[in-house]
């Protein structure tokens, strides 16, 4: 177990220091002068030449990277020069937000994808198979910016039920929470939704024809009981693989949703801090990103090694 | 029917929800900003949107009135030496800051001191003039100066002139930004970034008759169009910068209010003559016959009806022609195709091409391509290059681009829409344009007190500009806010601060 944990780390190590060097030397590719940006309108020459010298931007590039890395090591993120608060704590600020989002959005989506695939095949060629895959249709072709604009100003404006946008932490107010979270999940999780629903319907329909429940019809069970119990476990399978790595992208789609109903999240605050040139924000963000999902590939790697006998020999 | 029922009781649910929210107390002030403010710290700050927030969070000490006139805010009075070499300011007493610290004569001095001395100060330059500041008595402060400058006291209408508690400064050091403490109406409370700023009601304020909220919550939302759906779903009280295409829809709502007025700032093209080597490799820049025909084949009612609703005031010089420093010398051009053609035959060049660079901003888009429809019908052959705002800055800082759709947010003297960008290797000057008469007419213009002589040295400046063309400024755009009918007292000042002083729900 220790070897094999070892090992790994011996492949995350260099993995996670090219990571860095990938992350830093794209920055640099963007362009534009970081410090003309953060001097403000104004742009004061003093004020861009002590930014210059603040970044180091005048040093050659690796020695940039040193500096950074070097922060790095020892747990310091850097500092948004925009707003003056730590990477750190910006990320510690963001990143629950986005996960409540992707999992509430996700959750939406399991409870719109699943009965409805499910219904979808059980109800082969009928008006609710039809029915299903055309609001499957739309749920894919649907932009998530058009969708959040139009539930705005239908569900906000005109019916007066959710907040048009913002966040409330849940620990302050869950039911504000809720009812700010609701609709932007909702507008994530439709997307995903339509894929699931997609992928339940095939897989139903293969399980539906095999021999098993073809067996299980026979022995006089109840339809209910055929497709619940005996069809749905297996057709589930594929499925779950699916949603857990449509989770990824839900991350993604997250950037969109929280631009339009203006959620403090992880997608918005890379978003802002690319275009305002918050070099120290996009290259903490990437990094602990990155970090995340080598580290998050470890634990698979581990519960792989205690699940299968066959790896530890 | 078990769907039917479902359905039913969610929606009510819903509603339940939703109703809990609405009843919540109103001496809250909501109000939706256009972007994220930057850092709280009147000497580092540098965003137009940052200034809306000092409103509320700390005092200066003069102020603008509606029509411009400087008024004075945490000053009682002020009095120039004769030289007007030393500029000698009365204090308000009473004032304490919000750690309950006494603002006097004192805290001036390191406030002025701070902005000039703190690393990366956006304020040095401002206040570069200042070379000593006295303590006169405690309510007595006196800014000696190196050269006569009339700009002064409008800077110090602005963040120059903002008062920090110089404790809290001294103990926070450079993180003073993360929690400000100044002596505004309204006392910091908690900023998450990019979601909201909350205030709270400064007890001790000097003026607190003029208060009538307990809490003011600032809401970054940059979509303009979820920005008017929080008013309209009555999550926000007012919103600053509304959709032009939004106007005519809020104007038949007897639920809101839309009040506007000129901006001090402007749109215009800045035009590289001689920032680089562009400008000689294109007749735009090299020839300013040239740049005459591209002025008249354009016409700046027209493009302020189509790129902006209607919402902007035709304009010519850096300053709007509603302005008591407009040069009255230099009118609005009126467009004339037939000419432009002429000159544009004169000059050698009937169908001459250049690039426009414009930021990805939906107003600038829709200026570069009404630019070019009508620059074509004189014979011009506008190449539109949309580019990101940081990158478009950069190219602009390089001299490579032949023209570029700029906005400037506008100062209340006009020396801030003036000086650094017509004067020589200023750091706006992105035209490059650089003839020592005209740095000698701003030189003047800065130091000559008397506002009739500043206009007169005005007129002077305009005349070789509008000549010479280094921008061709087209538009003044309105500040458009919006407001729940409910409220009142909203004071319109052309500086586009909304003031906290006298608003209150009826």
């Amino acid at each position: 177990m220790l070897r094999f944990l070892l090992q790994r780390l011996a492949t995350i190590i260099p993995t996670l220091l090219f990571v860095s060097m990938l992350i830093y030397g794209l920055q640099q590719l963007l362009p534009g002068d970081p410090a003309l940006v953060l001097a403000g309108e104004e742009r004061d020459p003093n004020v861009v030449a002590y930014l210059h010298a603040k970044l180091h931007l005048d040093e050659p590039l690796p020695v940039r990277y040193l500096y950074w890395l070097n922060g790095v090591l020892h747990g310091d993120l850097g500092e948004s020069l925009r707003i003056q608060k730590s990477v750190l704590e910006l990320i510690e600020e963001k990143l629950p937000v986005t996960l409540q989002l992707a999992v509430m959005a996700m959750i939406i989506a399991l409870v719109i994808g699943v009965p409805a695939g499910i219904l979808s095949a059980v109800k082969k060629d009928t008006v609710w198979d039809y029915a299903a895959n055309l609001v499957a249709l739309w749920g894919l072709s649907t932009p998530n910016f058009w969708l959040g604009i139009m539930l705005i100003l239908l569900i906000s404006v005109n019916l007066g039920w959710l907040p048009a946008s913002g966040f409330v932490s849940p620990f302050e107010d869950l039911s504000a929470n809720l009812k700010a979270m609701i609709m932007p999940a909702f507008v994530l999780g439709n997307a995903i939704a339509a894929v699931l629903m997609r992928h339940t319907r095939s897989a139903m329909l293969q399980v539906l024809n095999a021999d098993y429940v073809r067996t299980a019809r026979a022995k006089g069970l109840e339809e209910r009981v055929v497709v619940l119990k005996h069809a749905l476990r297996n057709a589930l399978i594929p499925i779950v693989t699916l949603g857990a790595l449509e989770f990824g992208t839900l991350f993604s789609g997250a950037v969109l949703t929280e631009q339009v109903f203006s959620i403090p999240g992880f997608g918005k605050l890379i978003v802002d801090a690319v275009f305002n040139r918050d070099y120290a924000v996009v290259q903490g963000v990437v990094l602990f990103t990155a970090t995340a999902y080598v580290g998050l590939n470890l634990l698979a790697d581990l519960a792989y090694f205690l699940i299968n006998p066959r790896m530890r020999g | 029917m078990k769907a039917k029922t479902f359905t039913r009781a969610l929606l009510c649910a819903i509603g339940a929800l939703a109703l809990g929210g609405i009843a919540s107390a109103q001496s809250t002030l909501r109000i939706g900003l256009a972007e994220d403010p930057d850092v709280l710290d009147p000497t580092l700050a540098r965003t137009f949107v940052g200034r809306i927030v000092f409103a509320g969070l700390c005092d200066k000490l003069f102020d603008l009135d509606e029509k411009l006139n400087i008024v004075p805010q945490l000053a009682t009075g002020f009095q120039w030496s004769p030289d007007n070499k030393a500029l000698t300011i009365k204090l308000r007493s009473g004032v304490t800051f919000h750690d309950g610290e006494k603002f006097d004569a004192a805290a001036v001095k390191f406030n002025i001191e701070r902005h000039k001395t703190l690393a990366g100060s956006n304020r040095r330059g401002e206040l570069a003039p200042i070379t000593t500041v006295d303590v006169v008595d405690d309510s007595t402060v006196r800014l000696n100066l190196s050269a006569p400058f009339s700009p002064l006291l409008a800077m110090l209408t602005d963040r120059s002139g903002m008062m920090v508690s110089p404790k809290a400064a001294q103990a926070a050091g450079a993180n003073f930004g993360a929690k400000p403490v100044c002596s505004g109406p309204f006392r910091f409370v908690e900023r998450v970034a990019q979601d909201r700023i909350v205030l709270e009601r400064y007890p001790n304020y000097w003026n607190k008759a003029e208060i009538h909220f307990d809490k003011v919550v600032y809401q970054p939302i940059v979509d303009s169009t979820v920005r008017l759906a929080n008013l309209k779903s009555g999550q926000l009280d007012f919103i600053e910068r509304v959709g032009t295409s939004d106007v005519a829809a809020l104007k038949t709502d007897n639920r809101f209010r839309l009040q506007k007025i000129v901006e001090l700032g402007y749109q215009g093209i800045t035009i590289n003559v001689g920032k680089s080597d562009f400008a000689q490799k294109n007749p735009l820049g090299r020839d300013p016959r040239v740049r005459e025909a591209f002025e008249l084949s354009l016409d700046r009612e027209g493009i302020v009806n189509v790129a902006m609703d209607g919402e902007g005031l035709p304009g010519n010089q850096w300053v709007p022609p509603t302005s008591q420093f407009y040069a009255k010398n230099v009118p609005i051009p009126k467009r004339d195709v037939a000419r432009a053609k002429a000159l544009l035959k004169e000059a050698g060049v009937p169908n001459p091409s250049f690039t426009l660079m414009t930021p990805t901003t939906s107003d600038a888009q829709k200026v570069a391509q009404v630019v070019q429809a009508m620059a074509k019908e004189a014979g011009f052959d506008v190449k539109i290059q949309a580019t990101e705002f940081a990158t478009s800055l950069n190219l602009a800082d390089k001299g490579e681009f032949d023209a570029y759709v700029l906005a400037w947010s506008g100062r209340a003297d006009p020396d801030g829409n003036l000086q650094s960008f017509h004067a020589c290797k200023q750091p706006l000057n992105y035209a490059g344009y650089c003839l020592p008469e005209v740095d000698d007419l701003i030189n003047k213009s800065r130091t000559a007190v008397d506002p009739a002589a500043r206009t007169k040295l005005f007129e002077q400046i305009a005349a070789h500009v509008a000549k010479d063309r280094p921008i061709v400024y087209l538009y003044h755009r309105n500040w458009l806010w919006a407001y729940t009918a409910k409220m009142s007292g909203l004071r319109m000042v052309p500086d586009g601060m909304v003031r906290l002083q006298g608003l209150k729900f009826q």
